[in-house]
């Protein structure tokens, strides 16, 4: 008699179970999706995210902060930071007339950005940035587009 | 224009192409409905890149399918190898021949049709047992063999539901065992509580059965995606594969079909009003999406518990019902 009571709740409790579960995907059915369509839509890295390093730009005149100290180039332990400037008839302050990244050996140490005195140098939220080209990554930075990447 | 349709050569043409476009038709957007209802189960987007939100998708697939070389592996039965995703196709499209889609649309009324869908579709377990016995992989034997016992298994509750059901409409015929269920939803077998209380438990059993005829999740042993490749179906390839899959896709629909007619009243509305084929068609494809439902809502059982379900549950059940409806028939 036990065998047979049993035998018929084991029948309902495994119907109720299946019942359980198939709300449970039921309900799923009508949450949003949550995947990004990657190449078509990008996710916005989180502000602390150590892309490679950009330059810093006065917001009126869109000229770099930078005044060519070479802190960062001698601070940067793989030497991939090449800077070279001059002084202009008048102006106060020397101004980069060249700055080359060499991403190929910079290991995203932030030693430049610690280093730099004039708040010239920052990580970008830069992180698509795969190139099949080598000299993709000898970096520009004086001539890098505003939404960056691999140019 | 009527009248060249009805002479018997051209009609049997146009049910000929007109089963098989709706079975190739179906074959091809349920693979895109099982993914996007499997997308929407699990909150992702399914596939999105061919077309519209994916619409082309079954189009490129069936392309690459058919671009895809036919490799027969060294020391396979030719014969059989080859033979058999014909055996596992051809029934099903004899099982939609005879099948009723509304009161005027049907290729061919066979008034034995339920006997013959039945035996047809146990017809389709033979064919995937030559696939895996001609392929010379012990794995696609092994598979066999398991596909073999669990359809054994699995054909006796459905065939006792159907011959319970056959005691109801006292009819083979499935024109007929429509035609018993007109007027509104209380007339149909689902309903027929006065005849056997236990007629939404026989639907249940006649469900389950199908989901284990048509080898789809949980009871998926033939193919087991995830752990044993393909099953029978290992060593084929391009088309080969593709007759495989279609049959599948098919079979599900030929049951659902079954289920809709044997319990849900074919091309009846619910409340008597305008029954035709658009009735069968939303009861047909709701019966899908409840397949695919409970594909995705649940995890494949053990092949002892898949015997076990049947032997120690389905089929007393299903015996027990049939007993109870013969007394009911016998008594009122």
């Amino acid at each position: 008699m036990v065998g047979v009571v049993r035998y018929f709740r084991d029948i309902a409790l495994g119907l109720y179970t299946l019942m359980v579960g198939m709300a449970v995907t039921f309900r799923n059915m009508f949450q949003p999706a949550v995947t990004l369509q990657y190449p078509h839509e990008h996710l916005e890295m989180t502000p602390r995210f150590r892309g490679p390093v950009e330059l810093i730009r006065d917001q009126e005149t869109g000229q770099p902060h930078c005044v060519v100290c070479m802190m960062c180039q001698k601070a940067c332990p793989t030497g991939c930071i090449d800077v070279d400037g001059e002084k202009p008839a008048g102006a106060k302050r020397k101004v980069p007339t060249r700055f080359i990244l060499n991403f190929t050996t910079c290991s995203l140490c932030g030693l430049c950005v610690e280093s730099c005195k004039f708040d010239a140098l920052r990580h970008s939220r830069v992180y698509n940035q795969a190139s099949t080209r080598k000299e993709d990554f000898i970096m520009d930075l004086l001539h890098l587009k505003e939404n960056g990447g691999a140019s | 224009m009527t009248e060249l349709l009805s002479t018997e050569p051209i009609r049997m043409l146009v049910f000929l192409v007109g089963i098989v476009m709706f079975v190739a038709f179906n074959a091809a957007y349920l693979t895109l409905l099982e993914r996007k209802a499997s997308s929407w189960f699990q909150r992702r987007l399914g596939p999105m890149e061919v077309g519209p939100h994916g619409l082309l998708q079954p189009i490129a697939d069936g392309i690459k399918l058919a671009g895809k070389q036919i490799i027969i592996p060294d020391g396979v039965d030719r014969v059989l190898f080859i033979l058999s995703p014909v055996m596992v196709s051809v029934p099903v499209i004899m099982n939609l021949s005879t099948i009723p889609f509304s009161e005027t649309i049907e290729a061919r009324n066979v008034n034995l049709g339920l006997l013959m869908i039945l035996s047809f579709a146990s017809f389709n377990v033979m064919g995937v047992m030559f696939g895996g016995w001609a392929s010379r992989n012990k794995y696609s034997v092994i598979s066999a063999a398991r596909v073999v016992a669990q359809n054994v298994a699995y054909e006796i509750p459905m065939f006792l539901i159907a011959i319970s059901l056959v005691v109801v409409t006292h009819t083979f015929d499935l024109r007929e065992t429509v035609l018993l269920q007109s007027g509104g939803f209380w007339n149909w077998n689902l309903f027929k509580l006065g005849v056997s209380p236990l007629m939404p438990v026989a639907c249940l059993l006649f469900f389950v059965c199908l989901l284990a005829e048509t080898n789809r999740s949980p009871f998926d042993m033939m193919e087991a995606e995830s752990e044993l490749i393909a099953g029978a179906i290992t060593e084929y390839s391009g088309m080969g594969f593709g007759l495989f899959f279609i049959s599948e896709y098919a079979n599900i629909v030929v049951g659902s079909c079954l289920v809709t007619i044997l319990f849900l009243g074919g091309w009846n509305c619910p409340f008597g009003l305008y029954p035709g084929l658009h009735w069968f068609f939303v009861k047909m494809y709701g019966i899908i999406f409840v397949v695919i439902w409970v594909r995705w809502s649940f995890p494949r059982i053990q092949f002892y518990g898949l015997l076990n379900l049947s032997w120690k549950i389905l089929i007393p059940v299903s015996l027990a019902h049939l007993l109870l409806t013969c007394v009911m028939v016998k008594l009122w």
